[in-house]
Formats: structure tokens, C-alpha cells, sequence
């Protein structure tokens, strides 16, 4: 591991230990926050797949029952009937958020001018097989809006986690084990410093105390 | 906590929108694989859907449009089957998240 490019200092190693303490405290709260949005991505994206599943064999029913209804009437009309609508469905949206994420909360708000008549057409000339299509849309309709809220959840949190997770390896492999690094050599080039010095004033001293007491000419 | 009210989109060949336009989400007709991406950013760029529901080979066919927006809070742009059939993308692309997330599909596989 490489070290920081820095000058072996008191004070650079002061500077350093107060960023590795922050680092390390950064790096549990990030691993917290990676725990916990796991633990709720693991149970939404459970969550999703149930719902999906669910909506994908009722759309499939759907599907067939408006083939059905068009075996039974002409495609002109079945397509003149179905082009208005007499509802526009609204979503409110809000936001909701989990673990910092933003995940949007969708609600329906249906503008219809009466909940009990949907059907844009007239019955006359329309088979009741289309009736029981569109209306078999429509009560589809609420699941349609979960799944969607749930799935747009499901992807920002795995991008959230991707990220965090990130976080979490940079700091427990490479910052880390940096700092430390870094800690060490400054301390131990100080000591370096330290011998050096003092094995110098040893030195000095006894040249000092030979120039003023001549001991090898007395010997 | 901004509220706001939004529309829902479904962007399909003609076969598959057919009855949603009567329950309320407006549908949007594209017939070739071709034109998926410049529909959708046509679509997403008017801010006026807060869903966007998409078949699943059209899906396919504007991916590059649907990762720029899948970073956003709004639209959520949501792959459904078509009346072609379903093509499995939809469950694929949970088991993409599962990857993101932990780095290996630990649920689905």
C-alpha cells in the first residue's frame, strides 16, 4: 500500500489521526447505511416479483379478453369505442424517503364523472364481452400503480446501494489502510530523527570533554 | 413533500395499447422497434407522465433512453408484455437490480 505523499511532521501526523478517526467513523456509518438499505431493497424486490408475476398473468387475461371482445364485433368498431375516454387517471405523486433515497409515492386519482360508469361508448352496438375487458382493465389499474411505484423504487435503491457499497470498500481497503500507513512511517521517521539526534549529541559531548581534558593523551 | 398530479403513459404497438386509452392512460402508439427511443424522449421530456408504461420489446429496443432516465425520481418507466407475448425482460431486469445491489442475483437464480 502506497503512502501519502507528506512530510514526516508532528503536526502532519496530529492532522492525520484526526482523518483517520473521521474516516473510520464514516466508513461504520456508511456500512449501517448499506445494511439497512439492503435489508429493505431484499424485501421490496421480494415484494415486487409477487407483485409482477401477478400483474403480468392478469394482463395476459386482459389481453385475450379484448381479443375477445373483437372477435365478436367489428374492428372499426371496437376501435371507434375504445379511442375516448370518459376518465383521465391522475397520479399524485409524493415523496418518501428510505435511507436517504427519494422514492416517489404514486396514488391514483381517478377524474371520472361517475366511479360506476367507466365505458366510453354506448351499449347498443358494443358486445358485453368488451364491457367485462375494459372492466377488468380498470381493477387492474391500482396494481398497475403499486408495481410501477415499487419497481422505480427498487431500481433507485440498487443504484443507492451500488454507490454506498462503493463508499464502504474505498474506505475499509484503500483510505484506511492508507492512513495507517501513513501514521506509521511518520512515526517511526520521527524516532529515526530522534536516535540520530541524540546519538549526535552523544558525540559532540565526547569530542567536546576529549578537547577539553585530553583523556587519550593521558592514557 | 412537493404534490403533484401526473399523467400515465403506455407506449405500445396498436395491438397492445388497445383498451387503455379507455380507462384513462393515455396511449401512445409506436409500431416500429425503431422509434421507441425518440418516442419516449419525446414523451419524457414534456414532464406530464409521472409513469410511463412501456411493451417490453420496445423497452428493449430504447434502452439507451431508459438509463438516463432511470436515475430520476419521476417518470418511473416500466416494461409490461404486450399483447405479443411476455419475453421475460421484466423479471430479467429485477434480477439486474438483485446484481446491482449485492453483486450477484442471490434471489431469482
Amino acid at each position: 500500500m502506497a503512502i501519502m505523499n507528506v512530510n514526516p511532521t508532528r503536526m502532519q501526523m496530529t492532522k492525520l489521526k484526526k482523518q483517520l478517526q473521521t474516516a473510520r467513523r464514516g466508513h461504520k456509518m456508511l456500512k449501517d447505511k448499506r445494511d439497512e438499505l439492503m435489508r429493505q431493497f431484499i424485501e421490496l424486490v421480494q415484494e415486487n416479483k409477487k407483485l409482477r408475476d401477478e400483474v403480468e398473468q392478469k394482463l395476459r387475461d386482459c389481453s385475450a379478453a379484448f381479443t375477445n371482445a373483437g372477435a365478436a364485433m367489428s374492428r372499426e368498431a371496437l376501435e371507434s369505442s375504445l379511442m375516448s375516454s370518459k376518465q383521465q387517471t391522475g397520479i399524485d405523486i409524493s415523496q418518501k424517503n428510505i435511507m436517504s433515497v427519494d422514492v416517489p409515492v404514486f396514488s391514483a386519482v381517478s377524474e371520472s364523472p361517475d366511479e360506476n360508469d367507466i365505458f366510453p361508448y354506448g351499449f347498443a352496438f358494443t358486445s358485453f364481452e368488451l364491457d367485462d375487458a375494459v372492466m377488468s382493465l380498470n381493477d387492474l389499474l391500482p396494481e398497475l400503480i403499486k408495481l410501477a411505484q415499487i419497481e422505480k423504487s427498487c431500481e433507485l435503491m440498487a443504484a443507492e446501494i451500488e454507490k454506498t457499497r462503493r463508499r464502504v470498500n474505498s474506505l475499509e481497503h484503500v483510505m484506511i489502510p492508507r492512513y495507517e500507513e501513513t501514521i506509521k512511517y511518520i512515526s517511526m521517521k520521527l524516532e529515526e530523527n530522534d536516535r540520530s539526534s541524540r546519538t549526535r549529541l552523544m558525540k559532540v559531548k565526547d569530542m567536546l570533554l576529549e578537547k577539553a581534558h585530553h583523556y587519550s593523551e593521558k592514557q | 413533500m412537493k404534490l403533484m398530479v401526473k399523467n400515465i403513459a403506455y407506449i405500445g404497438d396498436s395491438e397492445s395499447v388497445k383498451g387503455f386509452s379507455a380507462v384513462g392512460i393515455d396511449a401512445v402508439i409506436c409500431n416500429e422497434p425503431e422509434n421507441a427511443a425518440a418516442v419516449l424522449k419525446n414523451i419524457s421530456d414534456k414532464e406530464r407522465y409521472a409513469v410511463i408504461y412501456i411493451t417490453e420489446e420496445l423497452f428493449e429496443a430504447a434502452k439507451k433512453e431508459v438509463a438516463k432516465l432511470s436515475l430520476m425520481t419521476v417518470p418511473a418507466v416500466i416494461p409490461i408484455p404486450g399483447a405479443r407475448g411476455n419475453t421475460g425482460i421484466g423479471s430479467k431486469r429485477l434480477s439486474q437490480f438483485v446484481e446491482q445491489a449485492v453483486g450477484s442475483d442471490i434471489l431469482f437464480k
